[in-house]
């Protein structure tokens, strides 16, 4: 087999394999691998496809509780919700592709996660997406921010899953790298899961979907090194997205998912082919062979290595029931896509490639899949900073105009020409909308919901990633409390920079460490989730960005809460306590111009303490309006709140507050407004709970009163939160 | 009532329009595939929002040529009652059975959210139990949903009291400010000279439940119950 390739340690260098990673190979195979198995050596031990950097810490993340069906390391993670339900749900990244060539970039990246969601039986619900672009005078981010919504929304518009929520921020550290992070939410019947292990030696390999053409090949290398200026060269590498084919691919697997033929199943997602097949052999310790001239090609004269490596879109990898074929190519037929019985399944744990009748790669399952390379690296925590509170900061001009200024900044702008873009409404069961805490989305047919949301706060994490990983999964489990839901668990995309660096290595472990913690003290286990590494372009990481998704059950949707005031006569209340931390808050960076500080501190029992009150005096049905605190403090939380509802505030909170109190991002902290008449229970509730709990003014009017500090018109807080990005965007 | 919802490969608010459907009827509409080239006896031929055949080509076009559009064409005619929304509308316009074209929105984007439209007529089949001048709030979602036709045609439109809906202010007002799209004197939604087939951009079906927010759709639907039953 060898005679036709001379693979050297310099080609297996361009394939980003180091001398260690090809000695190893040579080791595993007792011979120098050909051109087709040195790809897929080289894809499957990339970074993206074996984890090498990040298992060691991951294996610390909690992952467990009673009602976790399934966690990480299968397509996505399984929950169950109740009633014979399970919601299946997970993160990805899509950064690379999406900064080479945003509108497909992002597309593929929601047509990627969607597979993963469908591939195990459930019909996906919801698309979310976390979204973090350069600084807005980089004259790339409007182009970038313009194709990421455009690819989005052109995908999840076209096949049907409202896009119901997200998150949206810019900065400077992201101008040469944005993030793309797509999540997708699902539910199937608890007893139709499907996994993605292989048995049964004979059992047929079918391969469904859409013809493979030469897009994508090396995908996953492409994301598991740094870019550079040429990186624009890379642009062949990115695959092209069909929403079209991907809705039949949908239909068709999940009708074939109601007959009883399927063994194993999981979608071609990076290193397409290769990975599928070997995680679904490794799973189950089978071999497979496949026929490489039954694939269905997009274009002829496609070489084994091509084959392997393409990461053409819209295709499954099927393990069938021996004698099944038909029943499965019937339905397949009917959707019009490609079906094609392409190999066996083995018990040689052997993948054996043939082409034209020769053997082009004959490898061994086990060590590729699951010894991959591990590293311990070296890491080097991050240095502490000092906390910053309104003594550190003179205010740099008045609370009123600090507000509006915030308002108005492109992280907490209103995001309505984002999400107008989005169908959010598709399914009709989209309950609560874009632009809350957390959308809520009904669980067909019942009373039931799910509510959903994208968290992370990446200057938190810059300034300390232990805290700032604590705080995203914190705030996650915040904003799932605010709607009125019991946070189940959670998916995980952790972005940082180039893991070969001690000081991101670092952070990665850190943050790794806060998440860990946060789970574990708020019973919030990560199912499923994704690493993106070597964020980074000519030696420049982008800040730190463990993005947590979380979803939450609604047992009862006439129990919702919602971020708006929407009624006068109600009385505020802030819960929680307020100390004015100002480091590495919104306020000193838009404000004040800068952007050092310890993030506020992450106390986990007094967040869990906080949340579950809340939520208490949400099911006893005293609290339907609720916001949580974070960006930008109490003063941003209550102009959302007037925002969303339409319906103004009187503050009674005078001189003593000063701008630590109106813009501190103090933690486990909550808006609520209820009826006058229940203020007393719910202050009484509060005390016995030991959550601190103060009205600070009453609704109605059409302005935000802030007291002696001067009212705002809602009309100029609309105009300053809805102002900016259309303006940016159409500048 | 009977009703019959085309499914195309692409659509993607089949199911919505079903359980609407299904809310006032008291009974499941007939679910007709693409290809199929016969319908059911049915009193109403309802065409779902979604990308029919991925709408790669101008939108509804494919649809409007597959096997069902025919049998579609054949009940129209006889006077079976046809509602088209969204796609739906694309590809009754693309078929034919209605005059004039969406184009591709004048912002060129995909825009979702909740519109109002003024009713403007209250003597067909698909708006009796709305008053005309009345004011409601239903979503649009779409890429294309510029309605446009030449001058004679709207001249007629206007004339025979066609236009079914309007987009409009909050108080009803025809404004371009209100006009998602662009289209062509705030129209967004258009009935046949028979009165029996409407097309309509927005989506009733998609607020005919308090639960989402809003149930202004849902007359829409009972008119069809009442008249049609």
């Amino acid at each position: 087999m060898n005679d036709l390739n001379n693979v050297t340690p310099e080609l297996a260098a361009e394939h980003g394999l180091t001398a260690d990673e090809f000695a190893r190979a040579v080791e595993i195979l007792g011979r120098t691998p050909n051109l087709t198995e040195l790809g897929i050596f080289s894809v499957m031990w990339s970074e993206h496809c074996s984890y090498k950097s990040s298992k060691k810490w991951l294996r610390t993340l909690p992952t467990e509780a009673p009602w976790v069906i399934c966690g990480p390391g299968e397509n996505a993670g399984v929950i169950d919700i109740g009633e014979g339900l399970a919601a299946i749900f997970k993160m990805e990244s899509h950064n690379h592709p999406s900064y080479i060539e945003p509108y497909q970039g992002a597309a593929t990246g929601v047509g990627g996660i969607l597979r993963d969601v469908f591939t195990m039986g459930a019909r996906p619900i919801a698309n979310l997406n976390a979204l973090r672009f350069g600084s807005p005078n980089h004259p790339k981010t409007r182009h970038l921010v313009s194709g990421v919504v455009a690819g989005i929304g052109g995908y999840g518009n076209c096949i049907g899953v409202p896009t119901v929520g997200g998150e949206c921020t810019f900065h400077k550290s992201y101008d040469g790298n944005i993030l793309v992070n797509a999540m997708t939410v699902g539910i199937a019947p608890t007893d139709r899961i499907f996994y993605a292990e292989a048995a049964g030696v004979g059992n047929p390999v079918i391969y469904v979907g859409s013809t493979t053409g030469r897009d994508g090949i090396h995908g996953a290398t492409m994301a598991s090194a740094e870019f550079d200026d040429q990186s624009e060269e890379k642009r062949p590498t990115v695959q092209v997205g069909d929403p079209f084919t991907e809705k039949l691919l949908l239909e068709a697997c999940l009708e074939l998912m109601a007959t009883d033929t399927i063994v194993a199943i999981q979608d071609m997602g990076a290193a397409g082919l290769t990975s599928s097949s070997f995680e679904m052999a490794s799973r189950g310790g089978m071999g497979i062979d496949i026929d490489l001239d039954q694939v269905p090609m997009r274009e002829t004269g496609m070489s084994a290595y091509e084959l392997m490596l393409s990461e053409s879109q819209e295709r499954m990898l099927i393990v069938l029931k021996a004698g099944r074929e038909d029943d499965a190519r019937a339905i397949f037929e009917k959707w019009e896509l490609d079906f094609a019985v392409i190999g066996r399944l083995t018990e040689s744990g052997r993948m054996v490639l043939t082409m034209d009748g020769k053997t082009v790669a004959d490898l061994p399952v086990a060590p590729l899949a699951d010894s991959a390379p591990e590293y311990d690296r070296p890491h080097k925590p991050s240095p502490a900073r000092p906390s910053i509170t309104a003594s550190d900061v003179a205010p740099q001009t008045s609370i009123r105009e600090s507000l509006l200024t915030l308002v108005a900044s492109p992280d907490l702008c209103s995001k309505r020409w984002i999400w107008e873009q989005y169908d959010h409404m598709v399914m009709a069961d989209t309950v609560v909308r874009p632009g809350s805490d957390a959308a809520v989305v009904r669980i067909h047919g019942s009373n039931r919901a799910l509510a959903m949301t994208t968290d992370c706060t990446p200057r938190y994490v810059a300034a300390d990633p232990i805290e700032g990983g604590k705080q995203a999964v914190a705030e996650c489990w915040r904003n799932l409390t605010s709607t009125g839901a019991r946070p189940m668990a959670i998916t995980d995309c952790l972005n940082f920079g180039n893991p070969e660096r001690a000081d991101v290595m670092g952070q990665f472990v850190g943050a790794v460490s806060g998440i860990g913690d946060a789970a574990r003290l708020l019973d919030f286990p990560i199912v499923s989730g994704n690493v993106s590494f070597y964020n980074e372009t000519n030696g420049n990481a982008v800040q730190p960005t463990p993005a947590i998704g979380g979803v939450g059950l609604i047992d009862d949707l006439d129990r919702i809460t919602r971020v708006g005031i929407d009624q006068p006569d109600l009385a505020v209340i802030v819960i929680g306590t307020t100390t004015g931390q100002l480091g590495a808050s919104l306020y000193l960076r838009e404000i004040v111009g800068r952007e050092d500080g310890a993030p506020p501190l992450v106390d986990l029992a007094t967040e869990r303490r906080v949340g579950d009150f809340v939520r208490g005096e949400i099911e006893a049905g005293r609290v339907r309006i609720c916001h949580d605190v974070s960006d930008g403090g109490v003063a941003v939380t209550l102009a959302e709140m007037v925002l969303a509802g339409g319906v103004g505030i009187t503050m009674s909170v005078r001189d003593t507050a000063d701008h630590g109190w109106w813009f501190g991002e103090d933690q486990a902290r909550y808006v609520v407004a209820l009826e006058q008449k229940l203020v007393q229970t719910l202050i009484a509730n509060a005390e016995t709970a030991g959550v601190p709990a103060m009205q600070i003014g009453v609704s109605g009017g059409a302005t935000l009163d802030l007291g002696t500090e001067g009212e705002i018109p809602i009309t100029a807080l609309r105009e300053a939160a809805e102002g900016w990005l259309p303006t940016y965007m159409d500048a | 009532m009977k009703a019959a919802v085309i499914v195309f490969p692409g659509s993607n608010c089949d199911r919505d329009l079903k359980v609407a459907l299904s809310q006032s009827m008291g009974s499941e509409p007939a679910m007709v595939w693409h290809g199929d080239t016969a319908l059911p006896d049915v009193d109403l031929i309802a065409v779902p929002g979604g990308f029919s055949y991925g709408d790669y080509l101008r939108s509804g076009s494919m649809a409007a040529h597959s096997p069902i559009m025919k049998e579609v064409s054949r009940f129209a005619s006889r006077g079976v009652a046809v509602l088209g929304i969204c796609n739906g509308f694309q590809v009754l316009t693309e078929t034919g059975l209605l005059p004039g074209v969406l184009m591709r929105n004048r912002n060129l984007r995909f825009v979702c959210r909740d519109v109002f439209l003024r009713v403007e007529v209250d003597d067909t089949v698909f708006s009796s139990a709305y008053t005309a001048g009345q004011t409601i709030r239903v979503p649009v979602a779409h890429h294309d949903g510029n309605y446009f036709i030449d001058p004679d045609g709207h001249a007629q439109l206007e004339d025979e009291q066609r236009v079914a809906f309007r987009y409009c202010d909050e108080t009803g007002a025809i404004t371009d400010a209100a006009n998602p799209n662009g289209s062509l004197s705030n129209i967004a939604g258009i009935l046949d000279p028979t009165r029996r087939i409407l097309g309509m951009m927005p989506h009733p079906e998609r607020l005919s439940d308090p639960a989402l927010g809003g149930n202004d759709g849902r007359a829409l639907f009972d008119s069809l119950i009442s008249a049609l039953s």
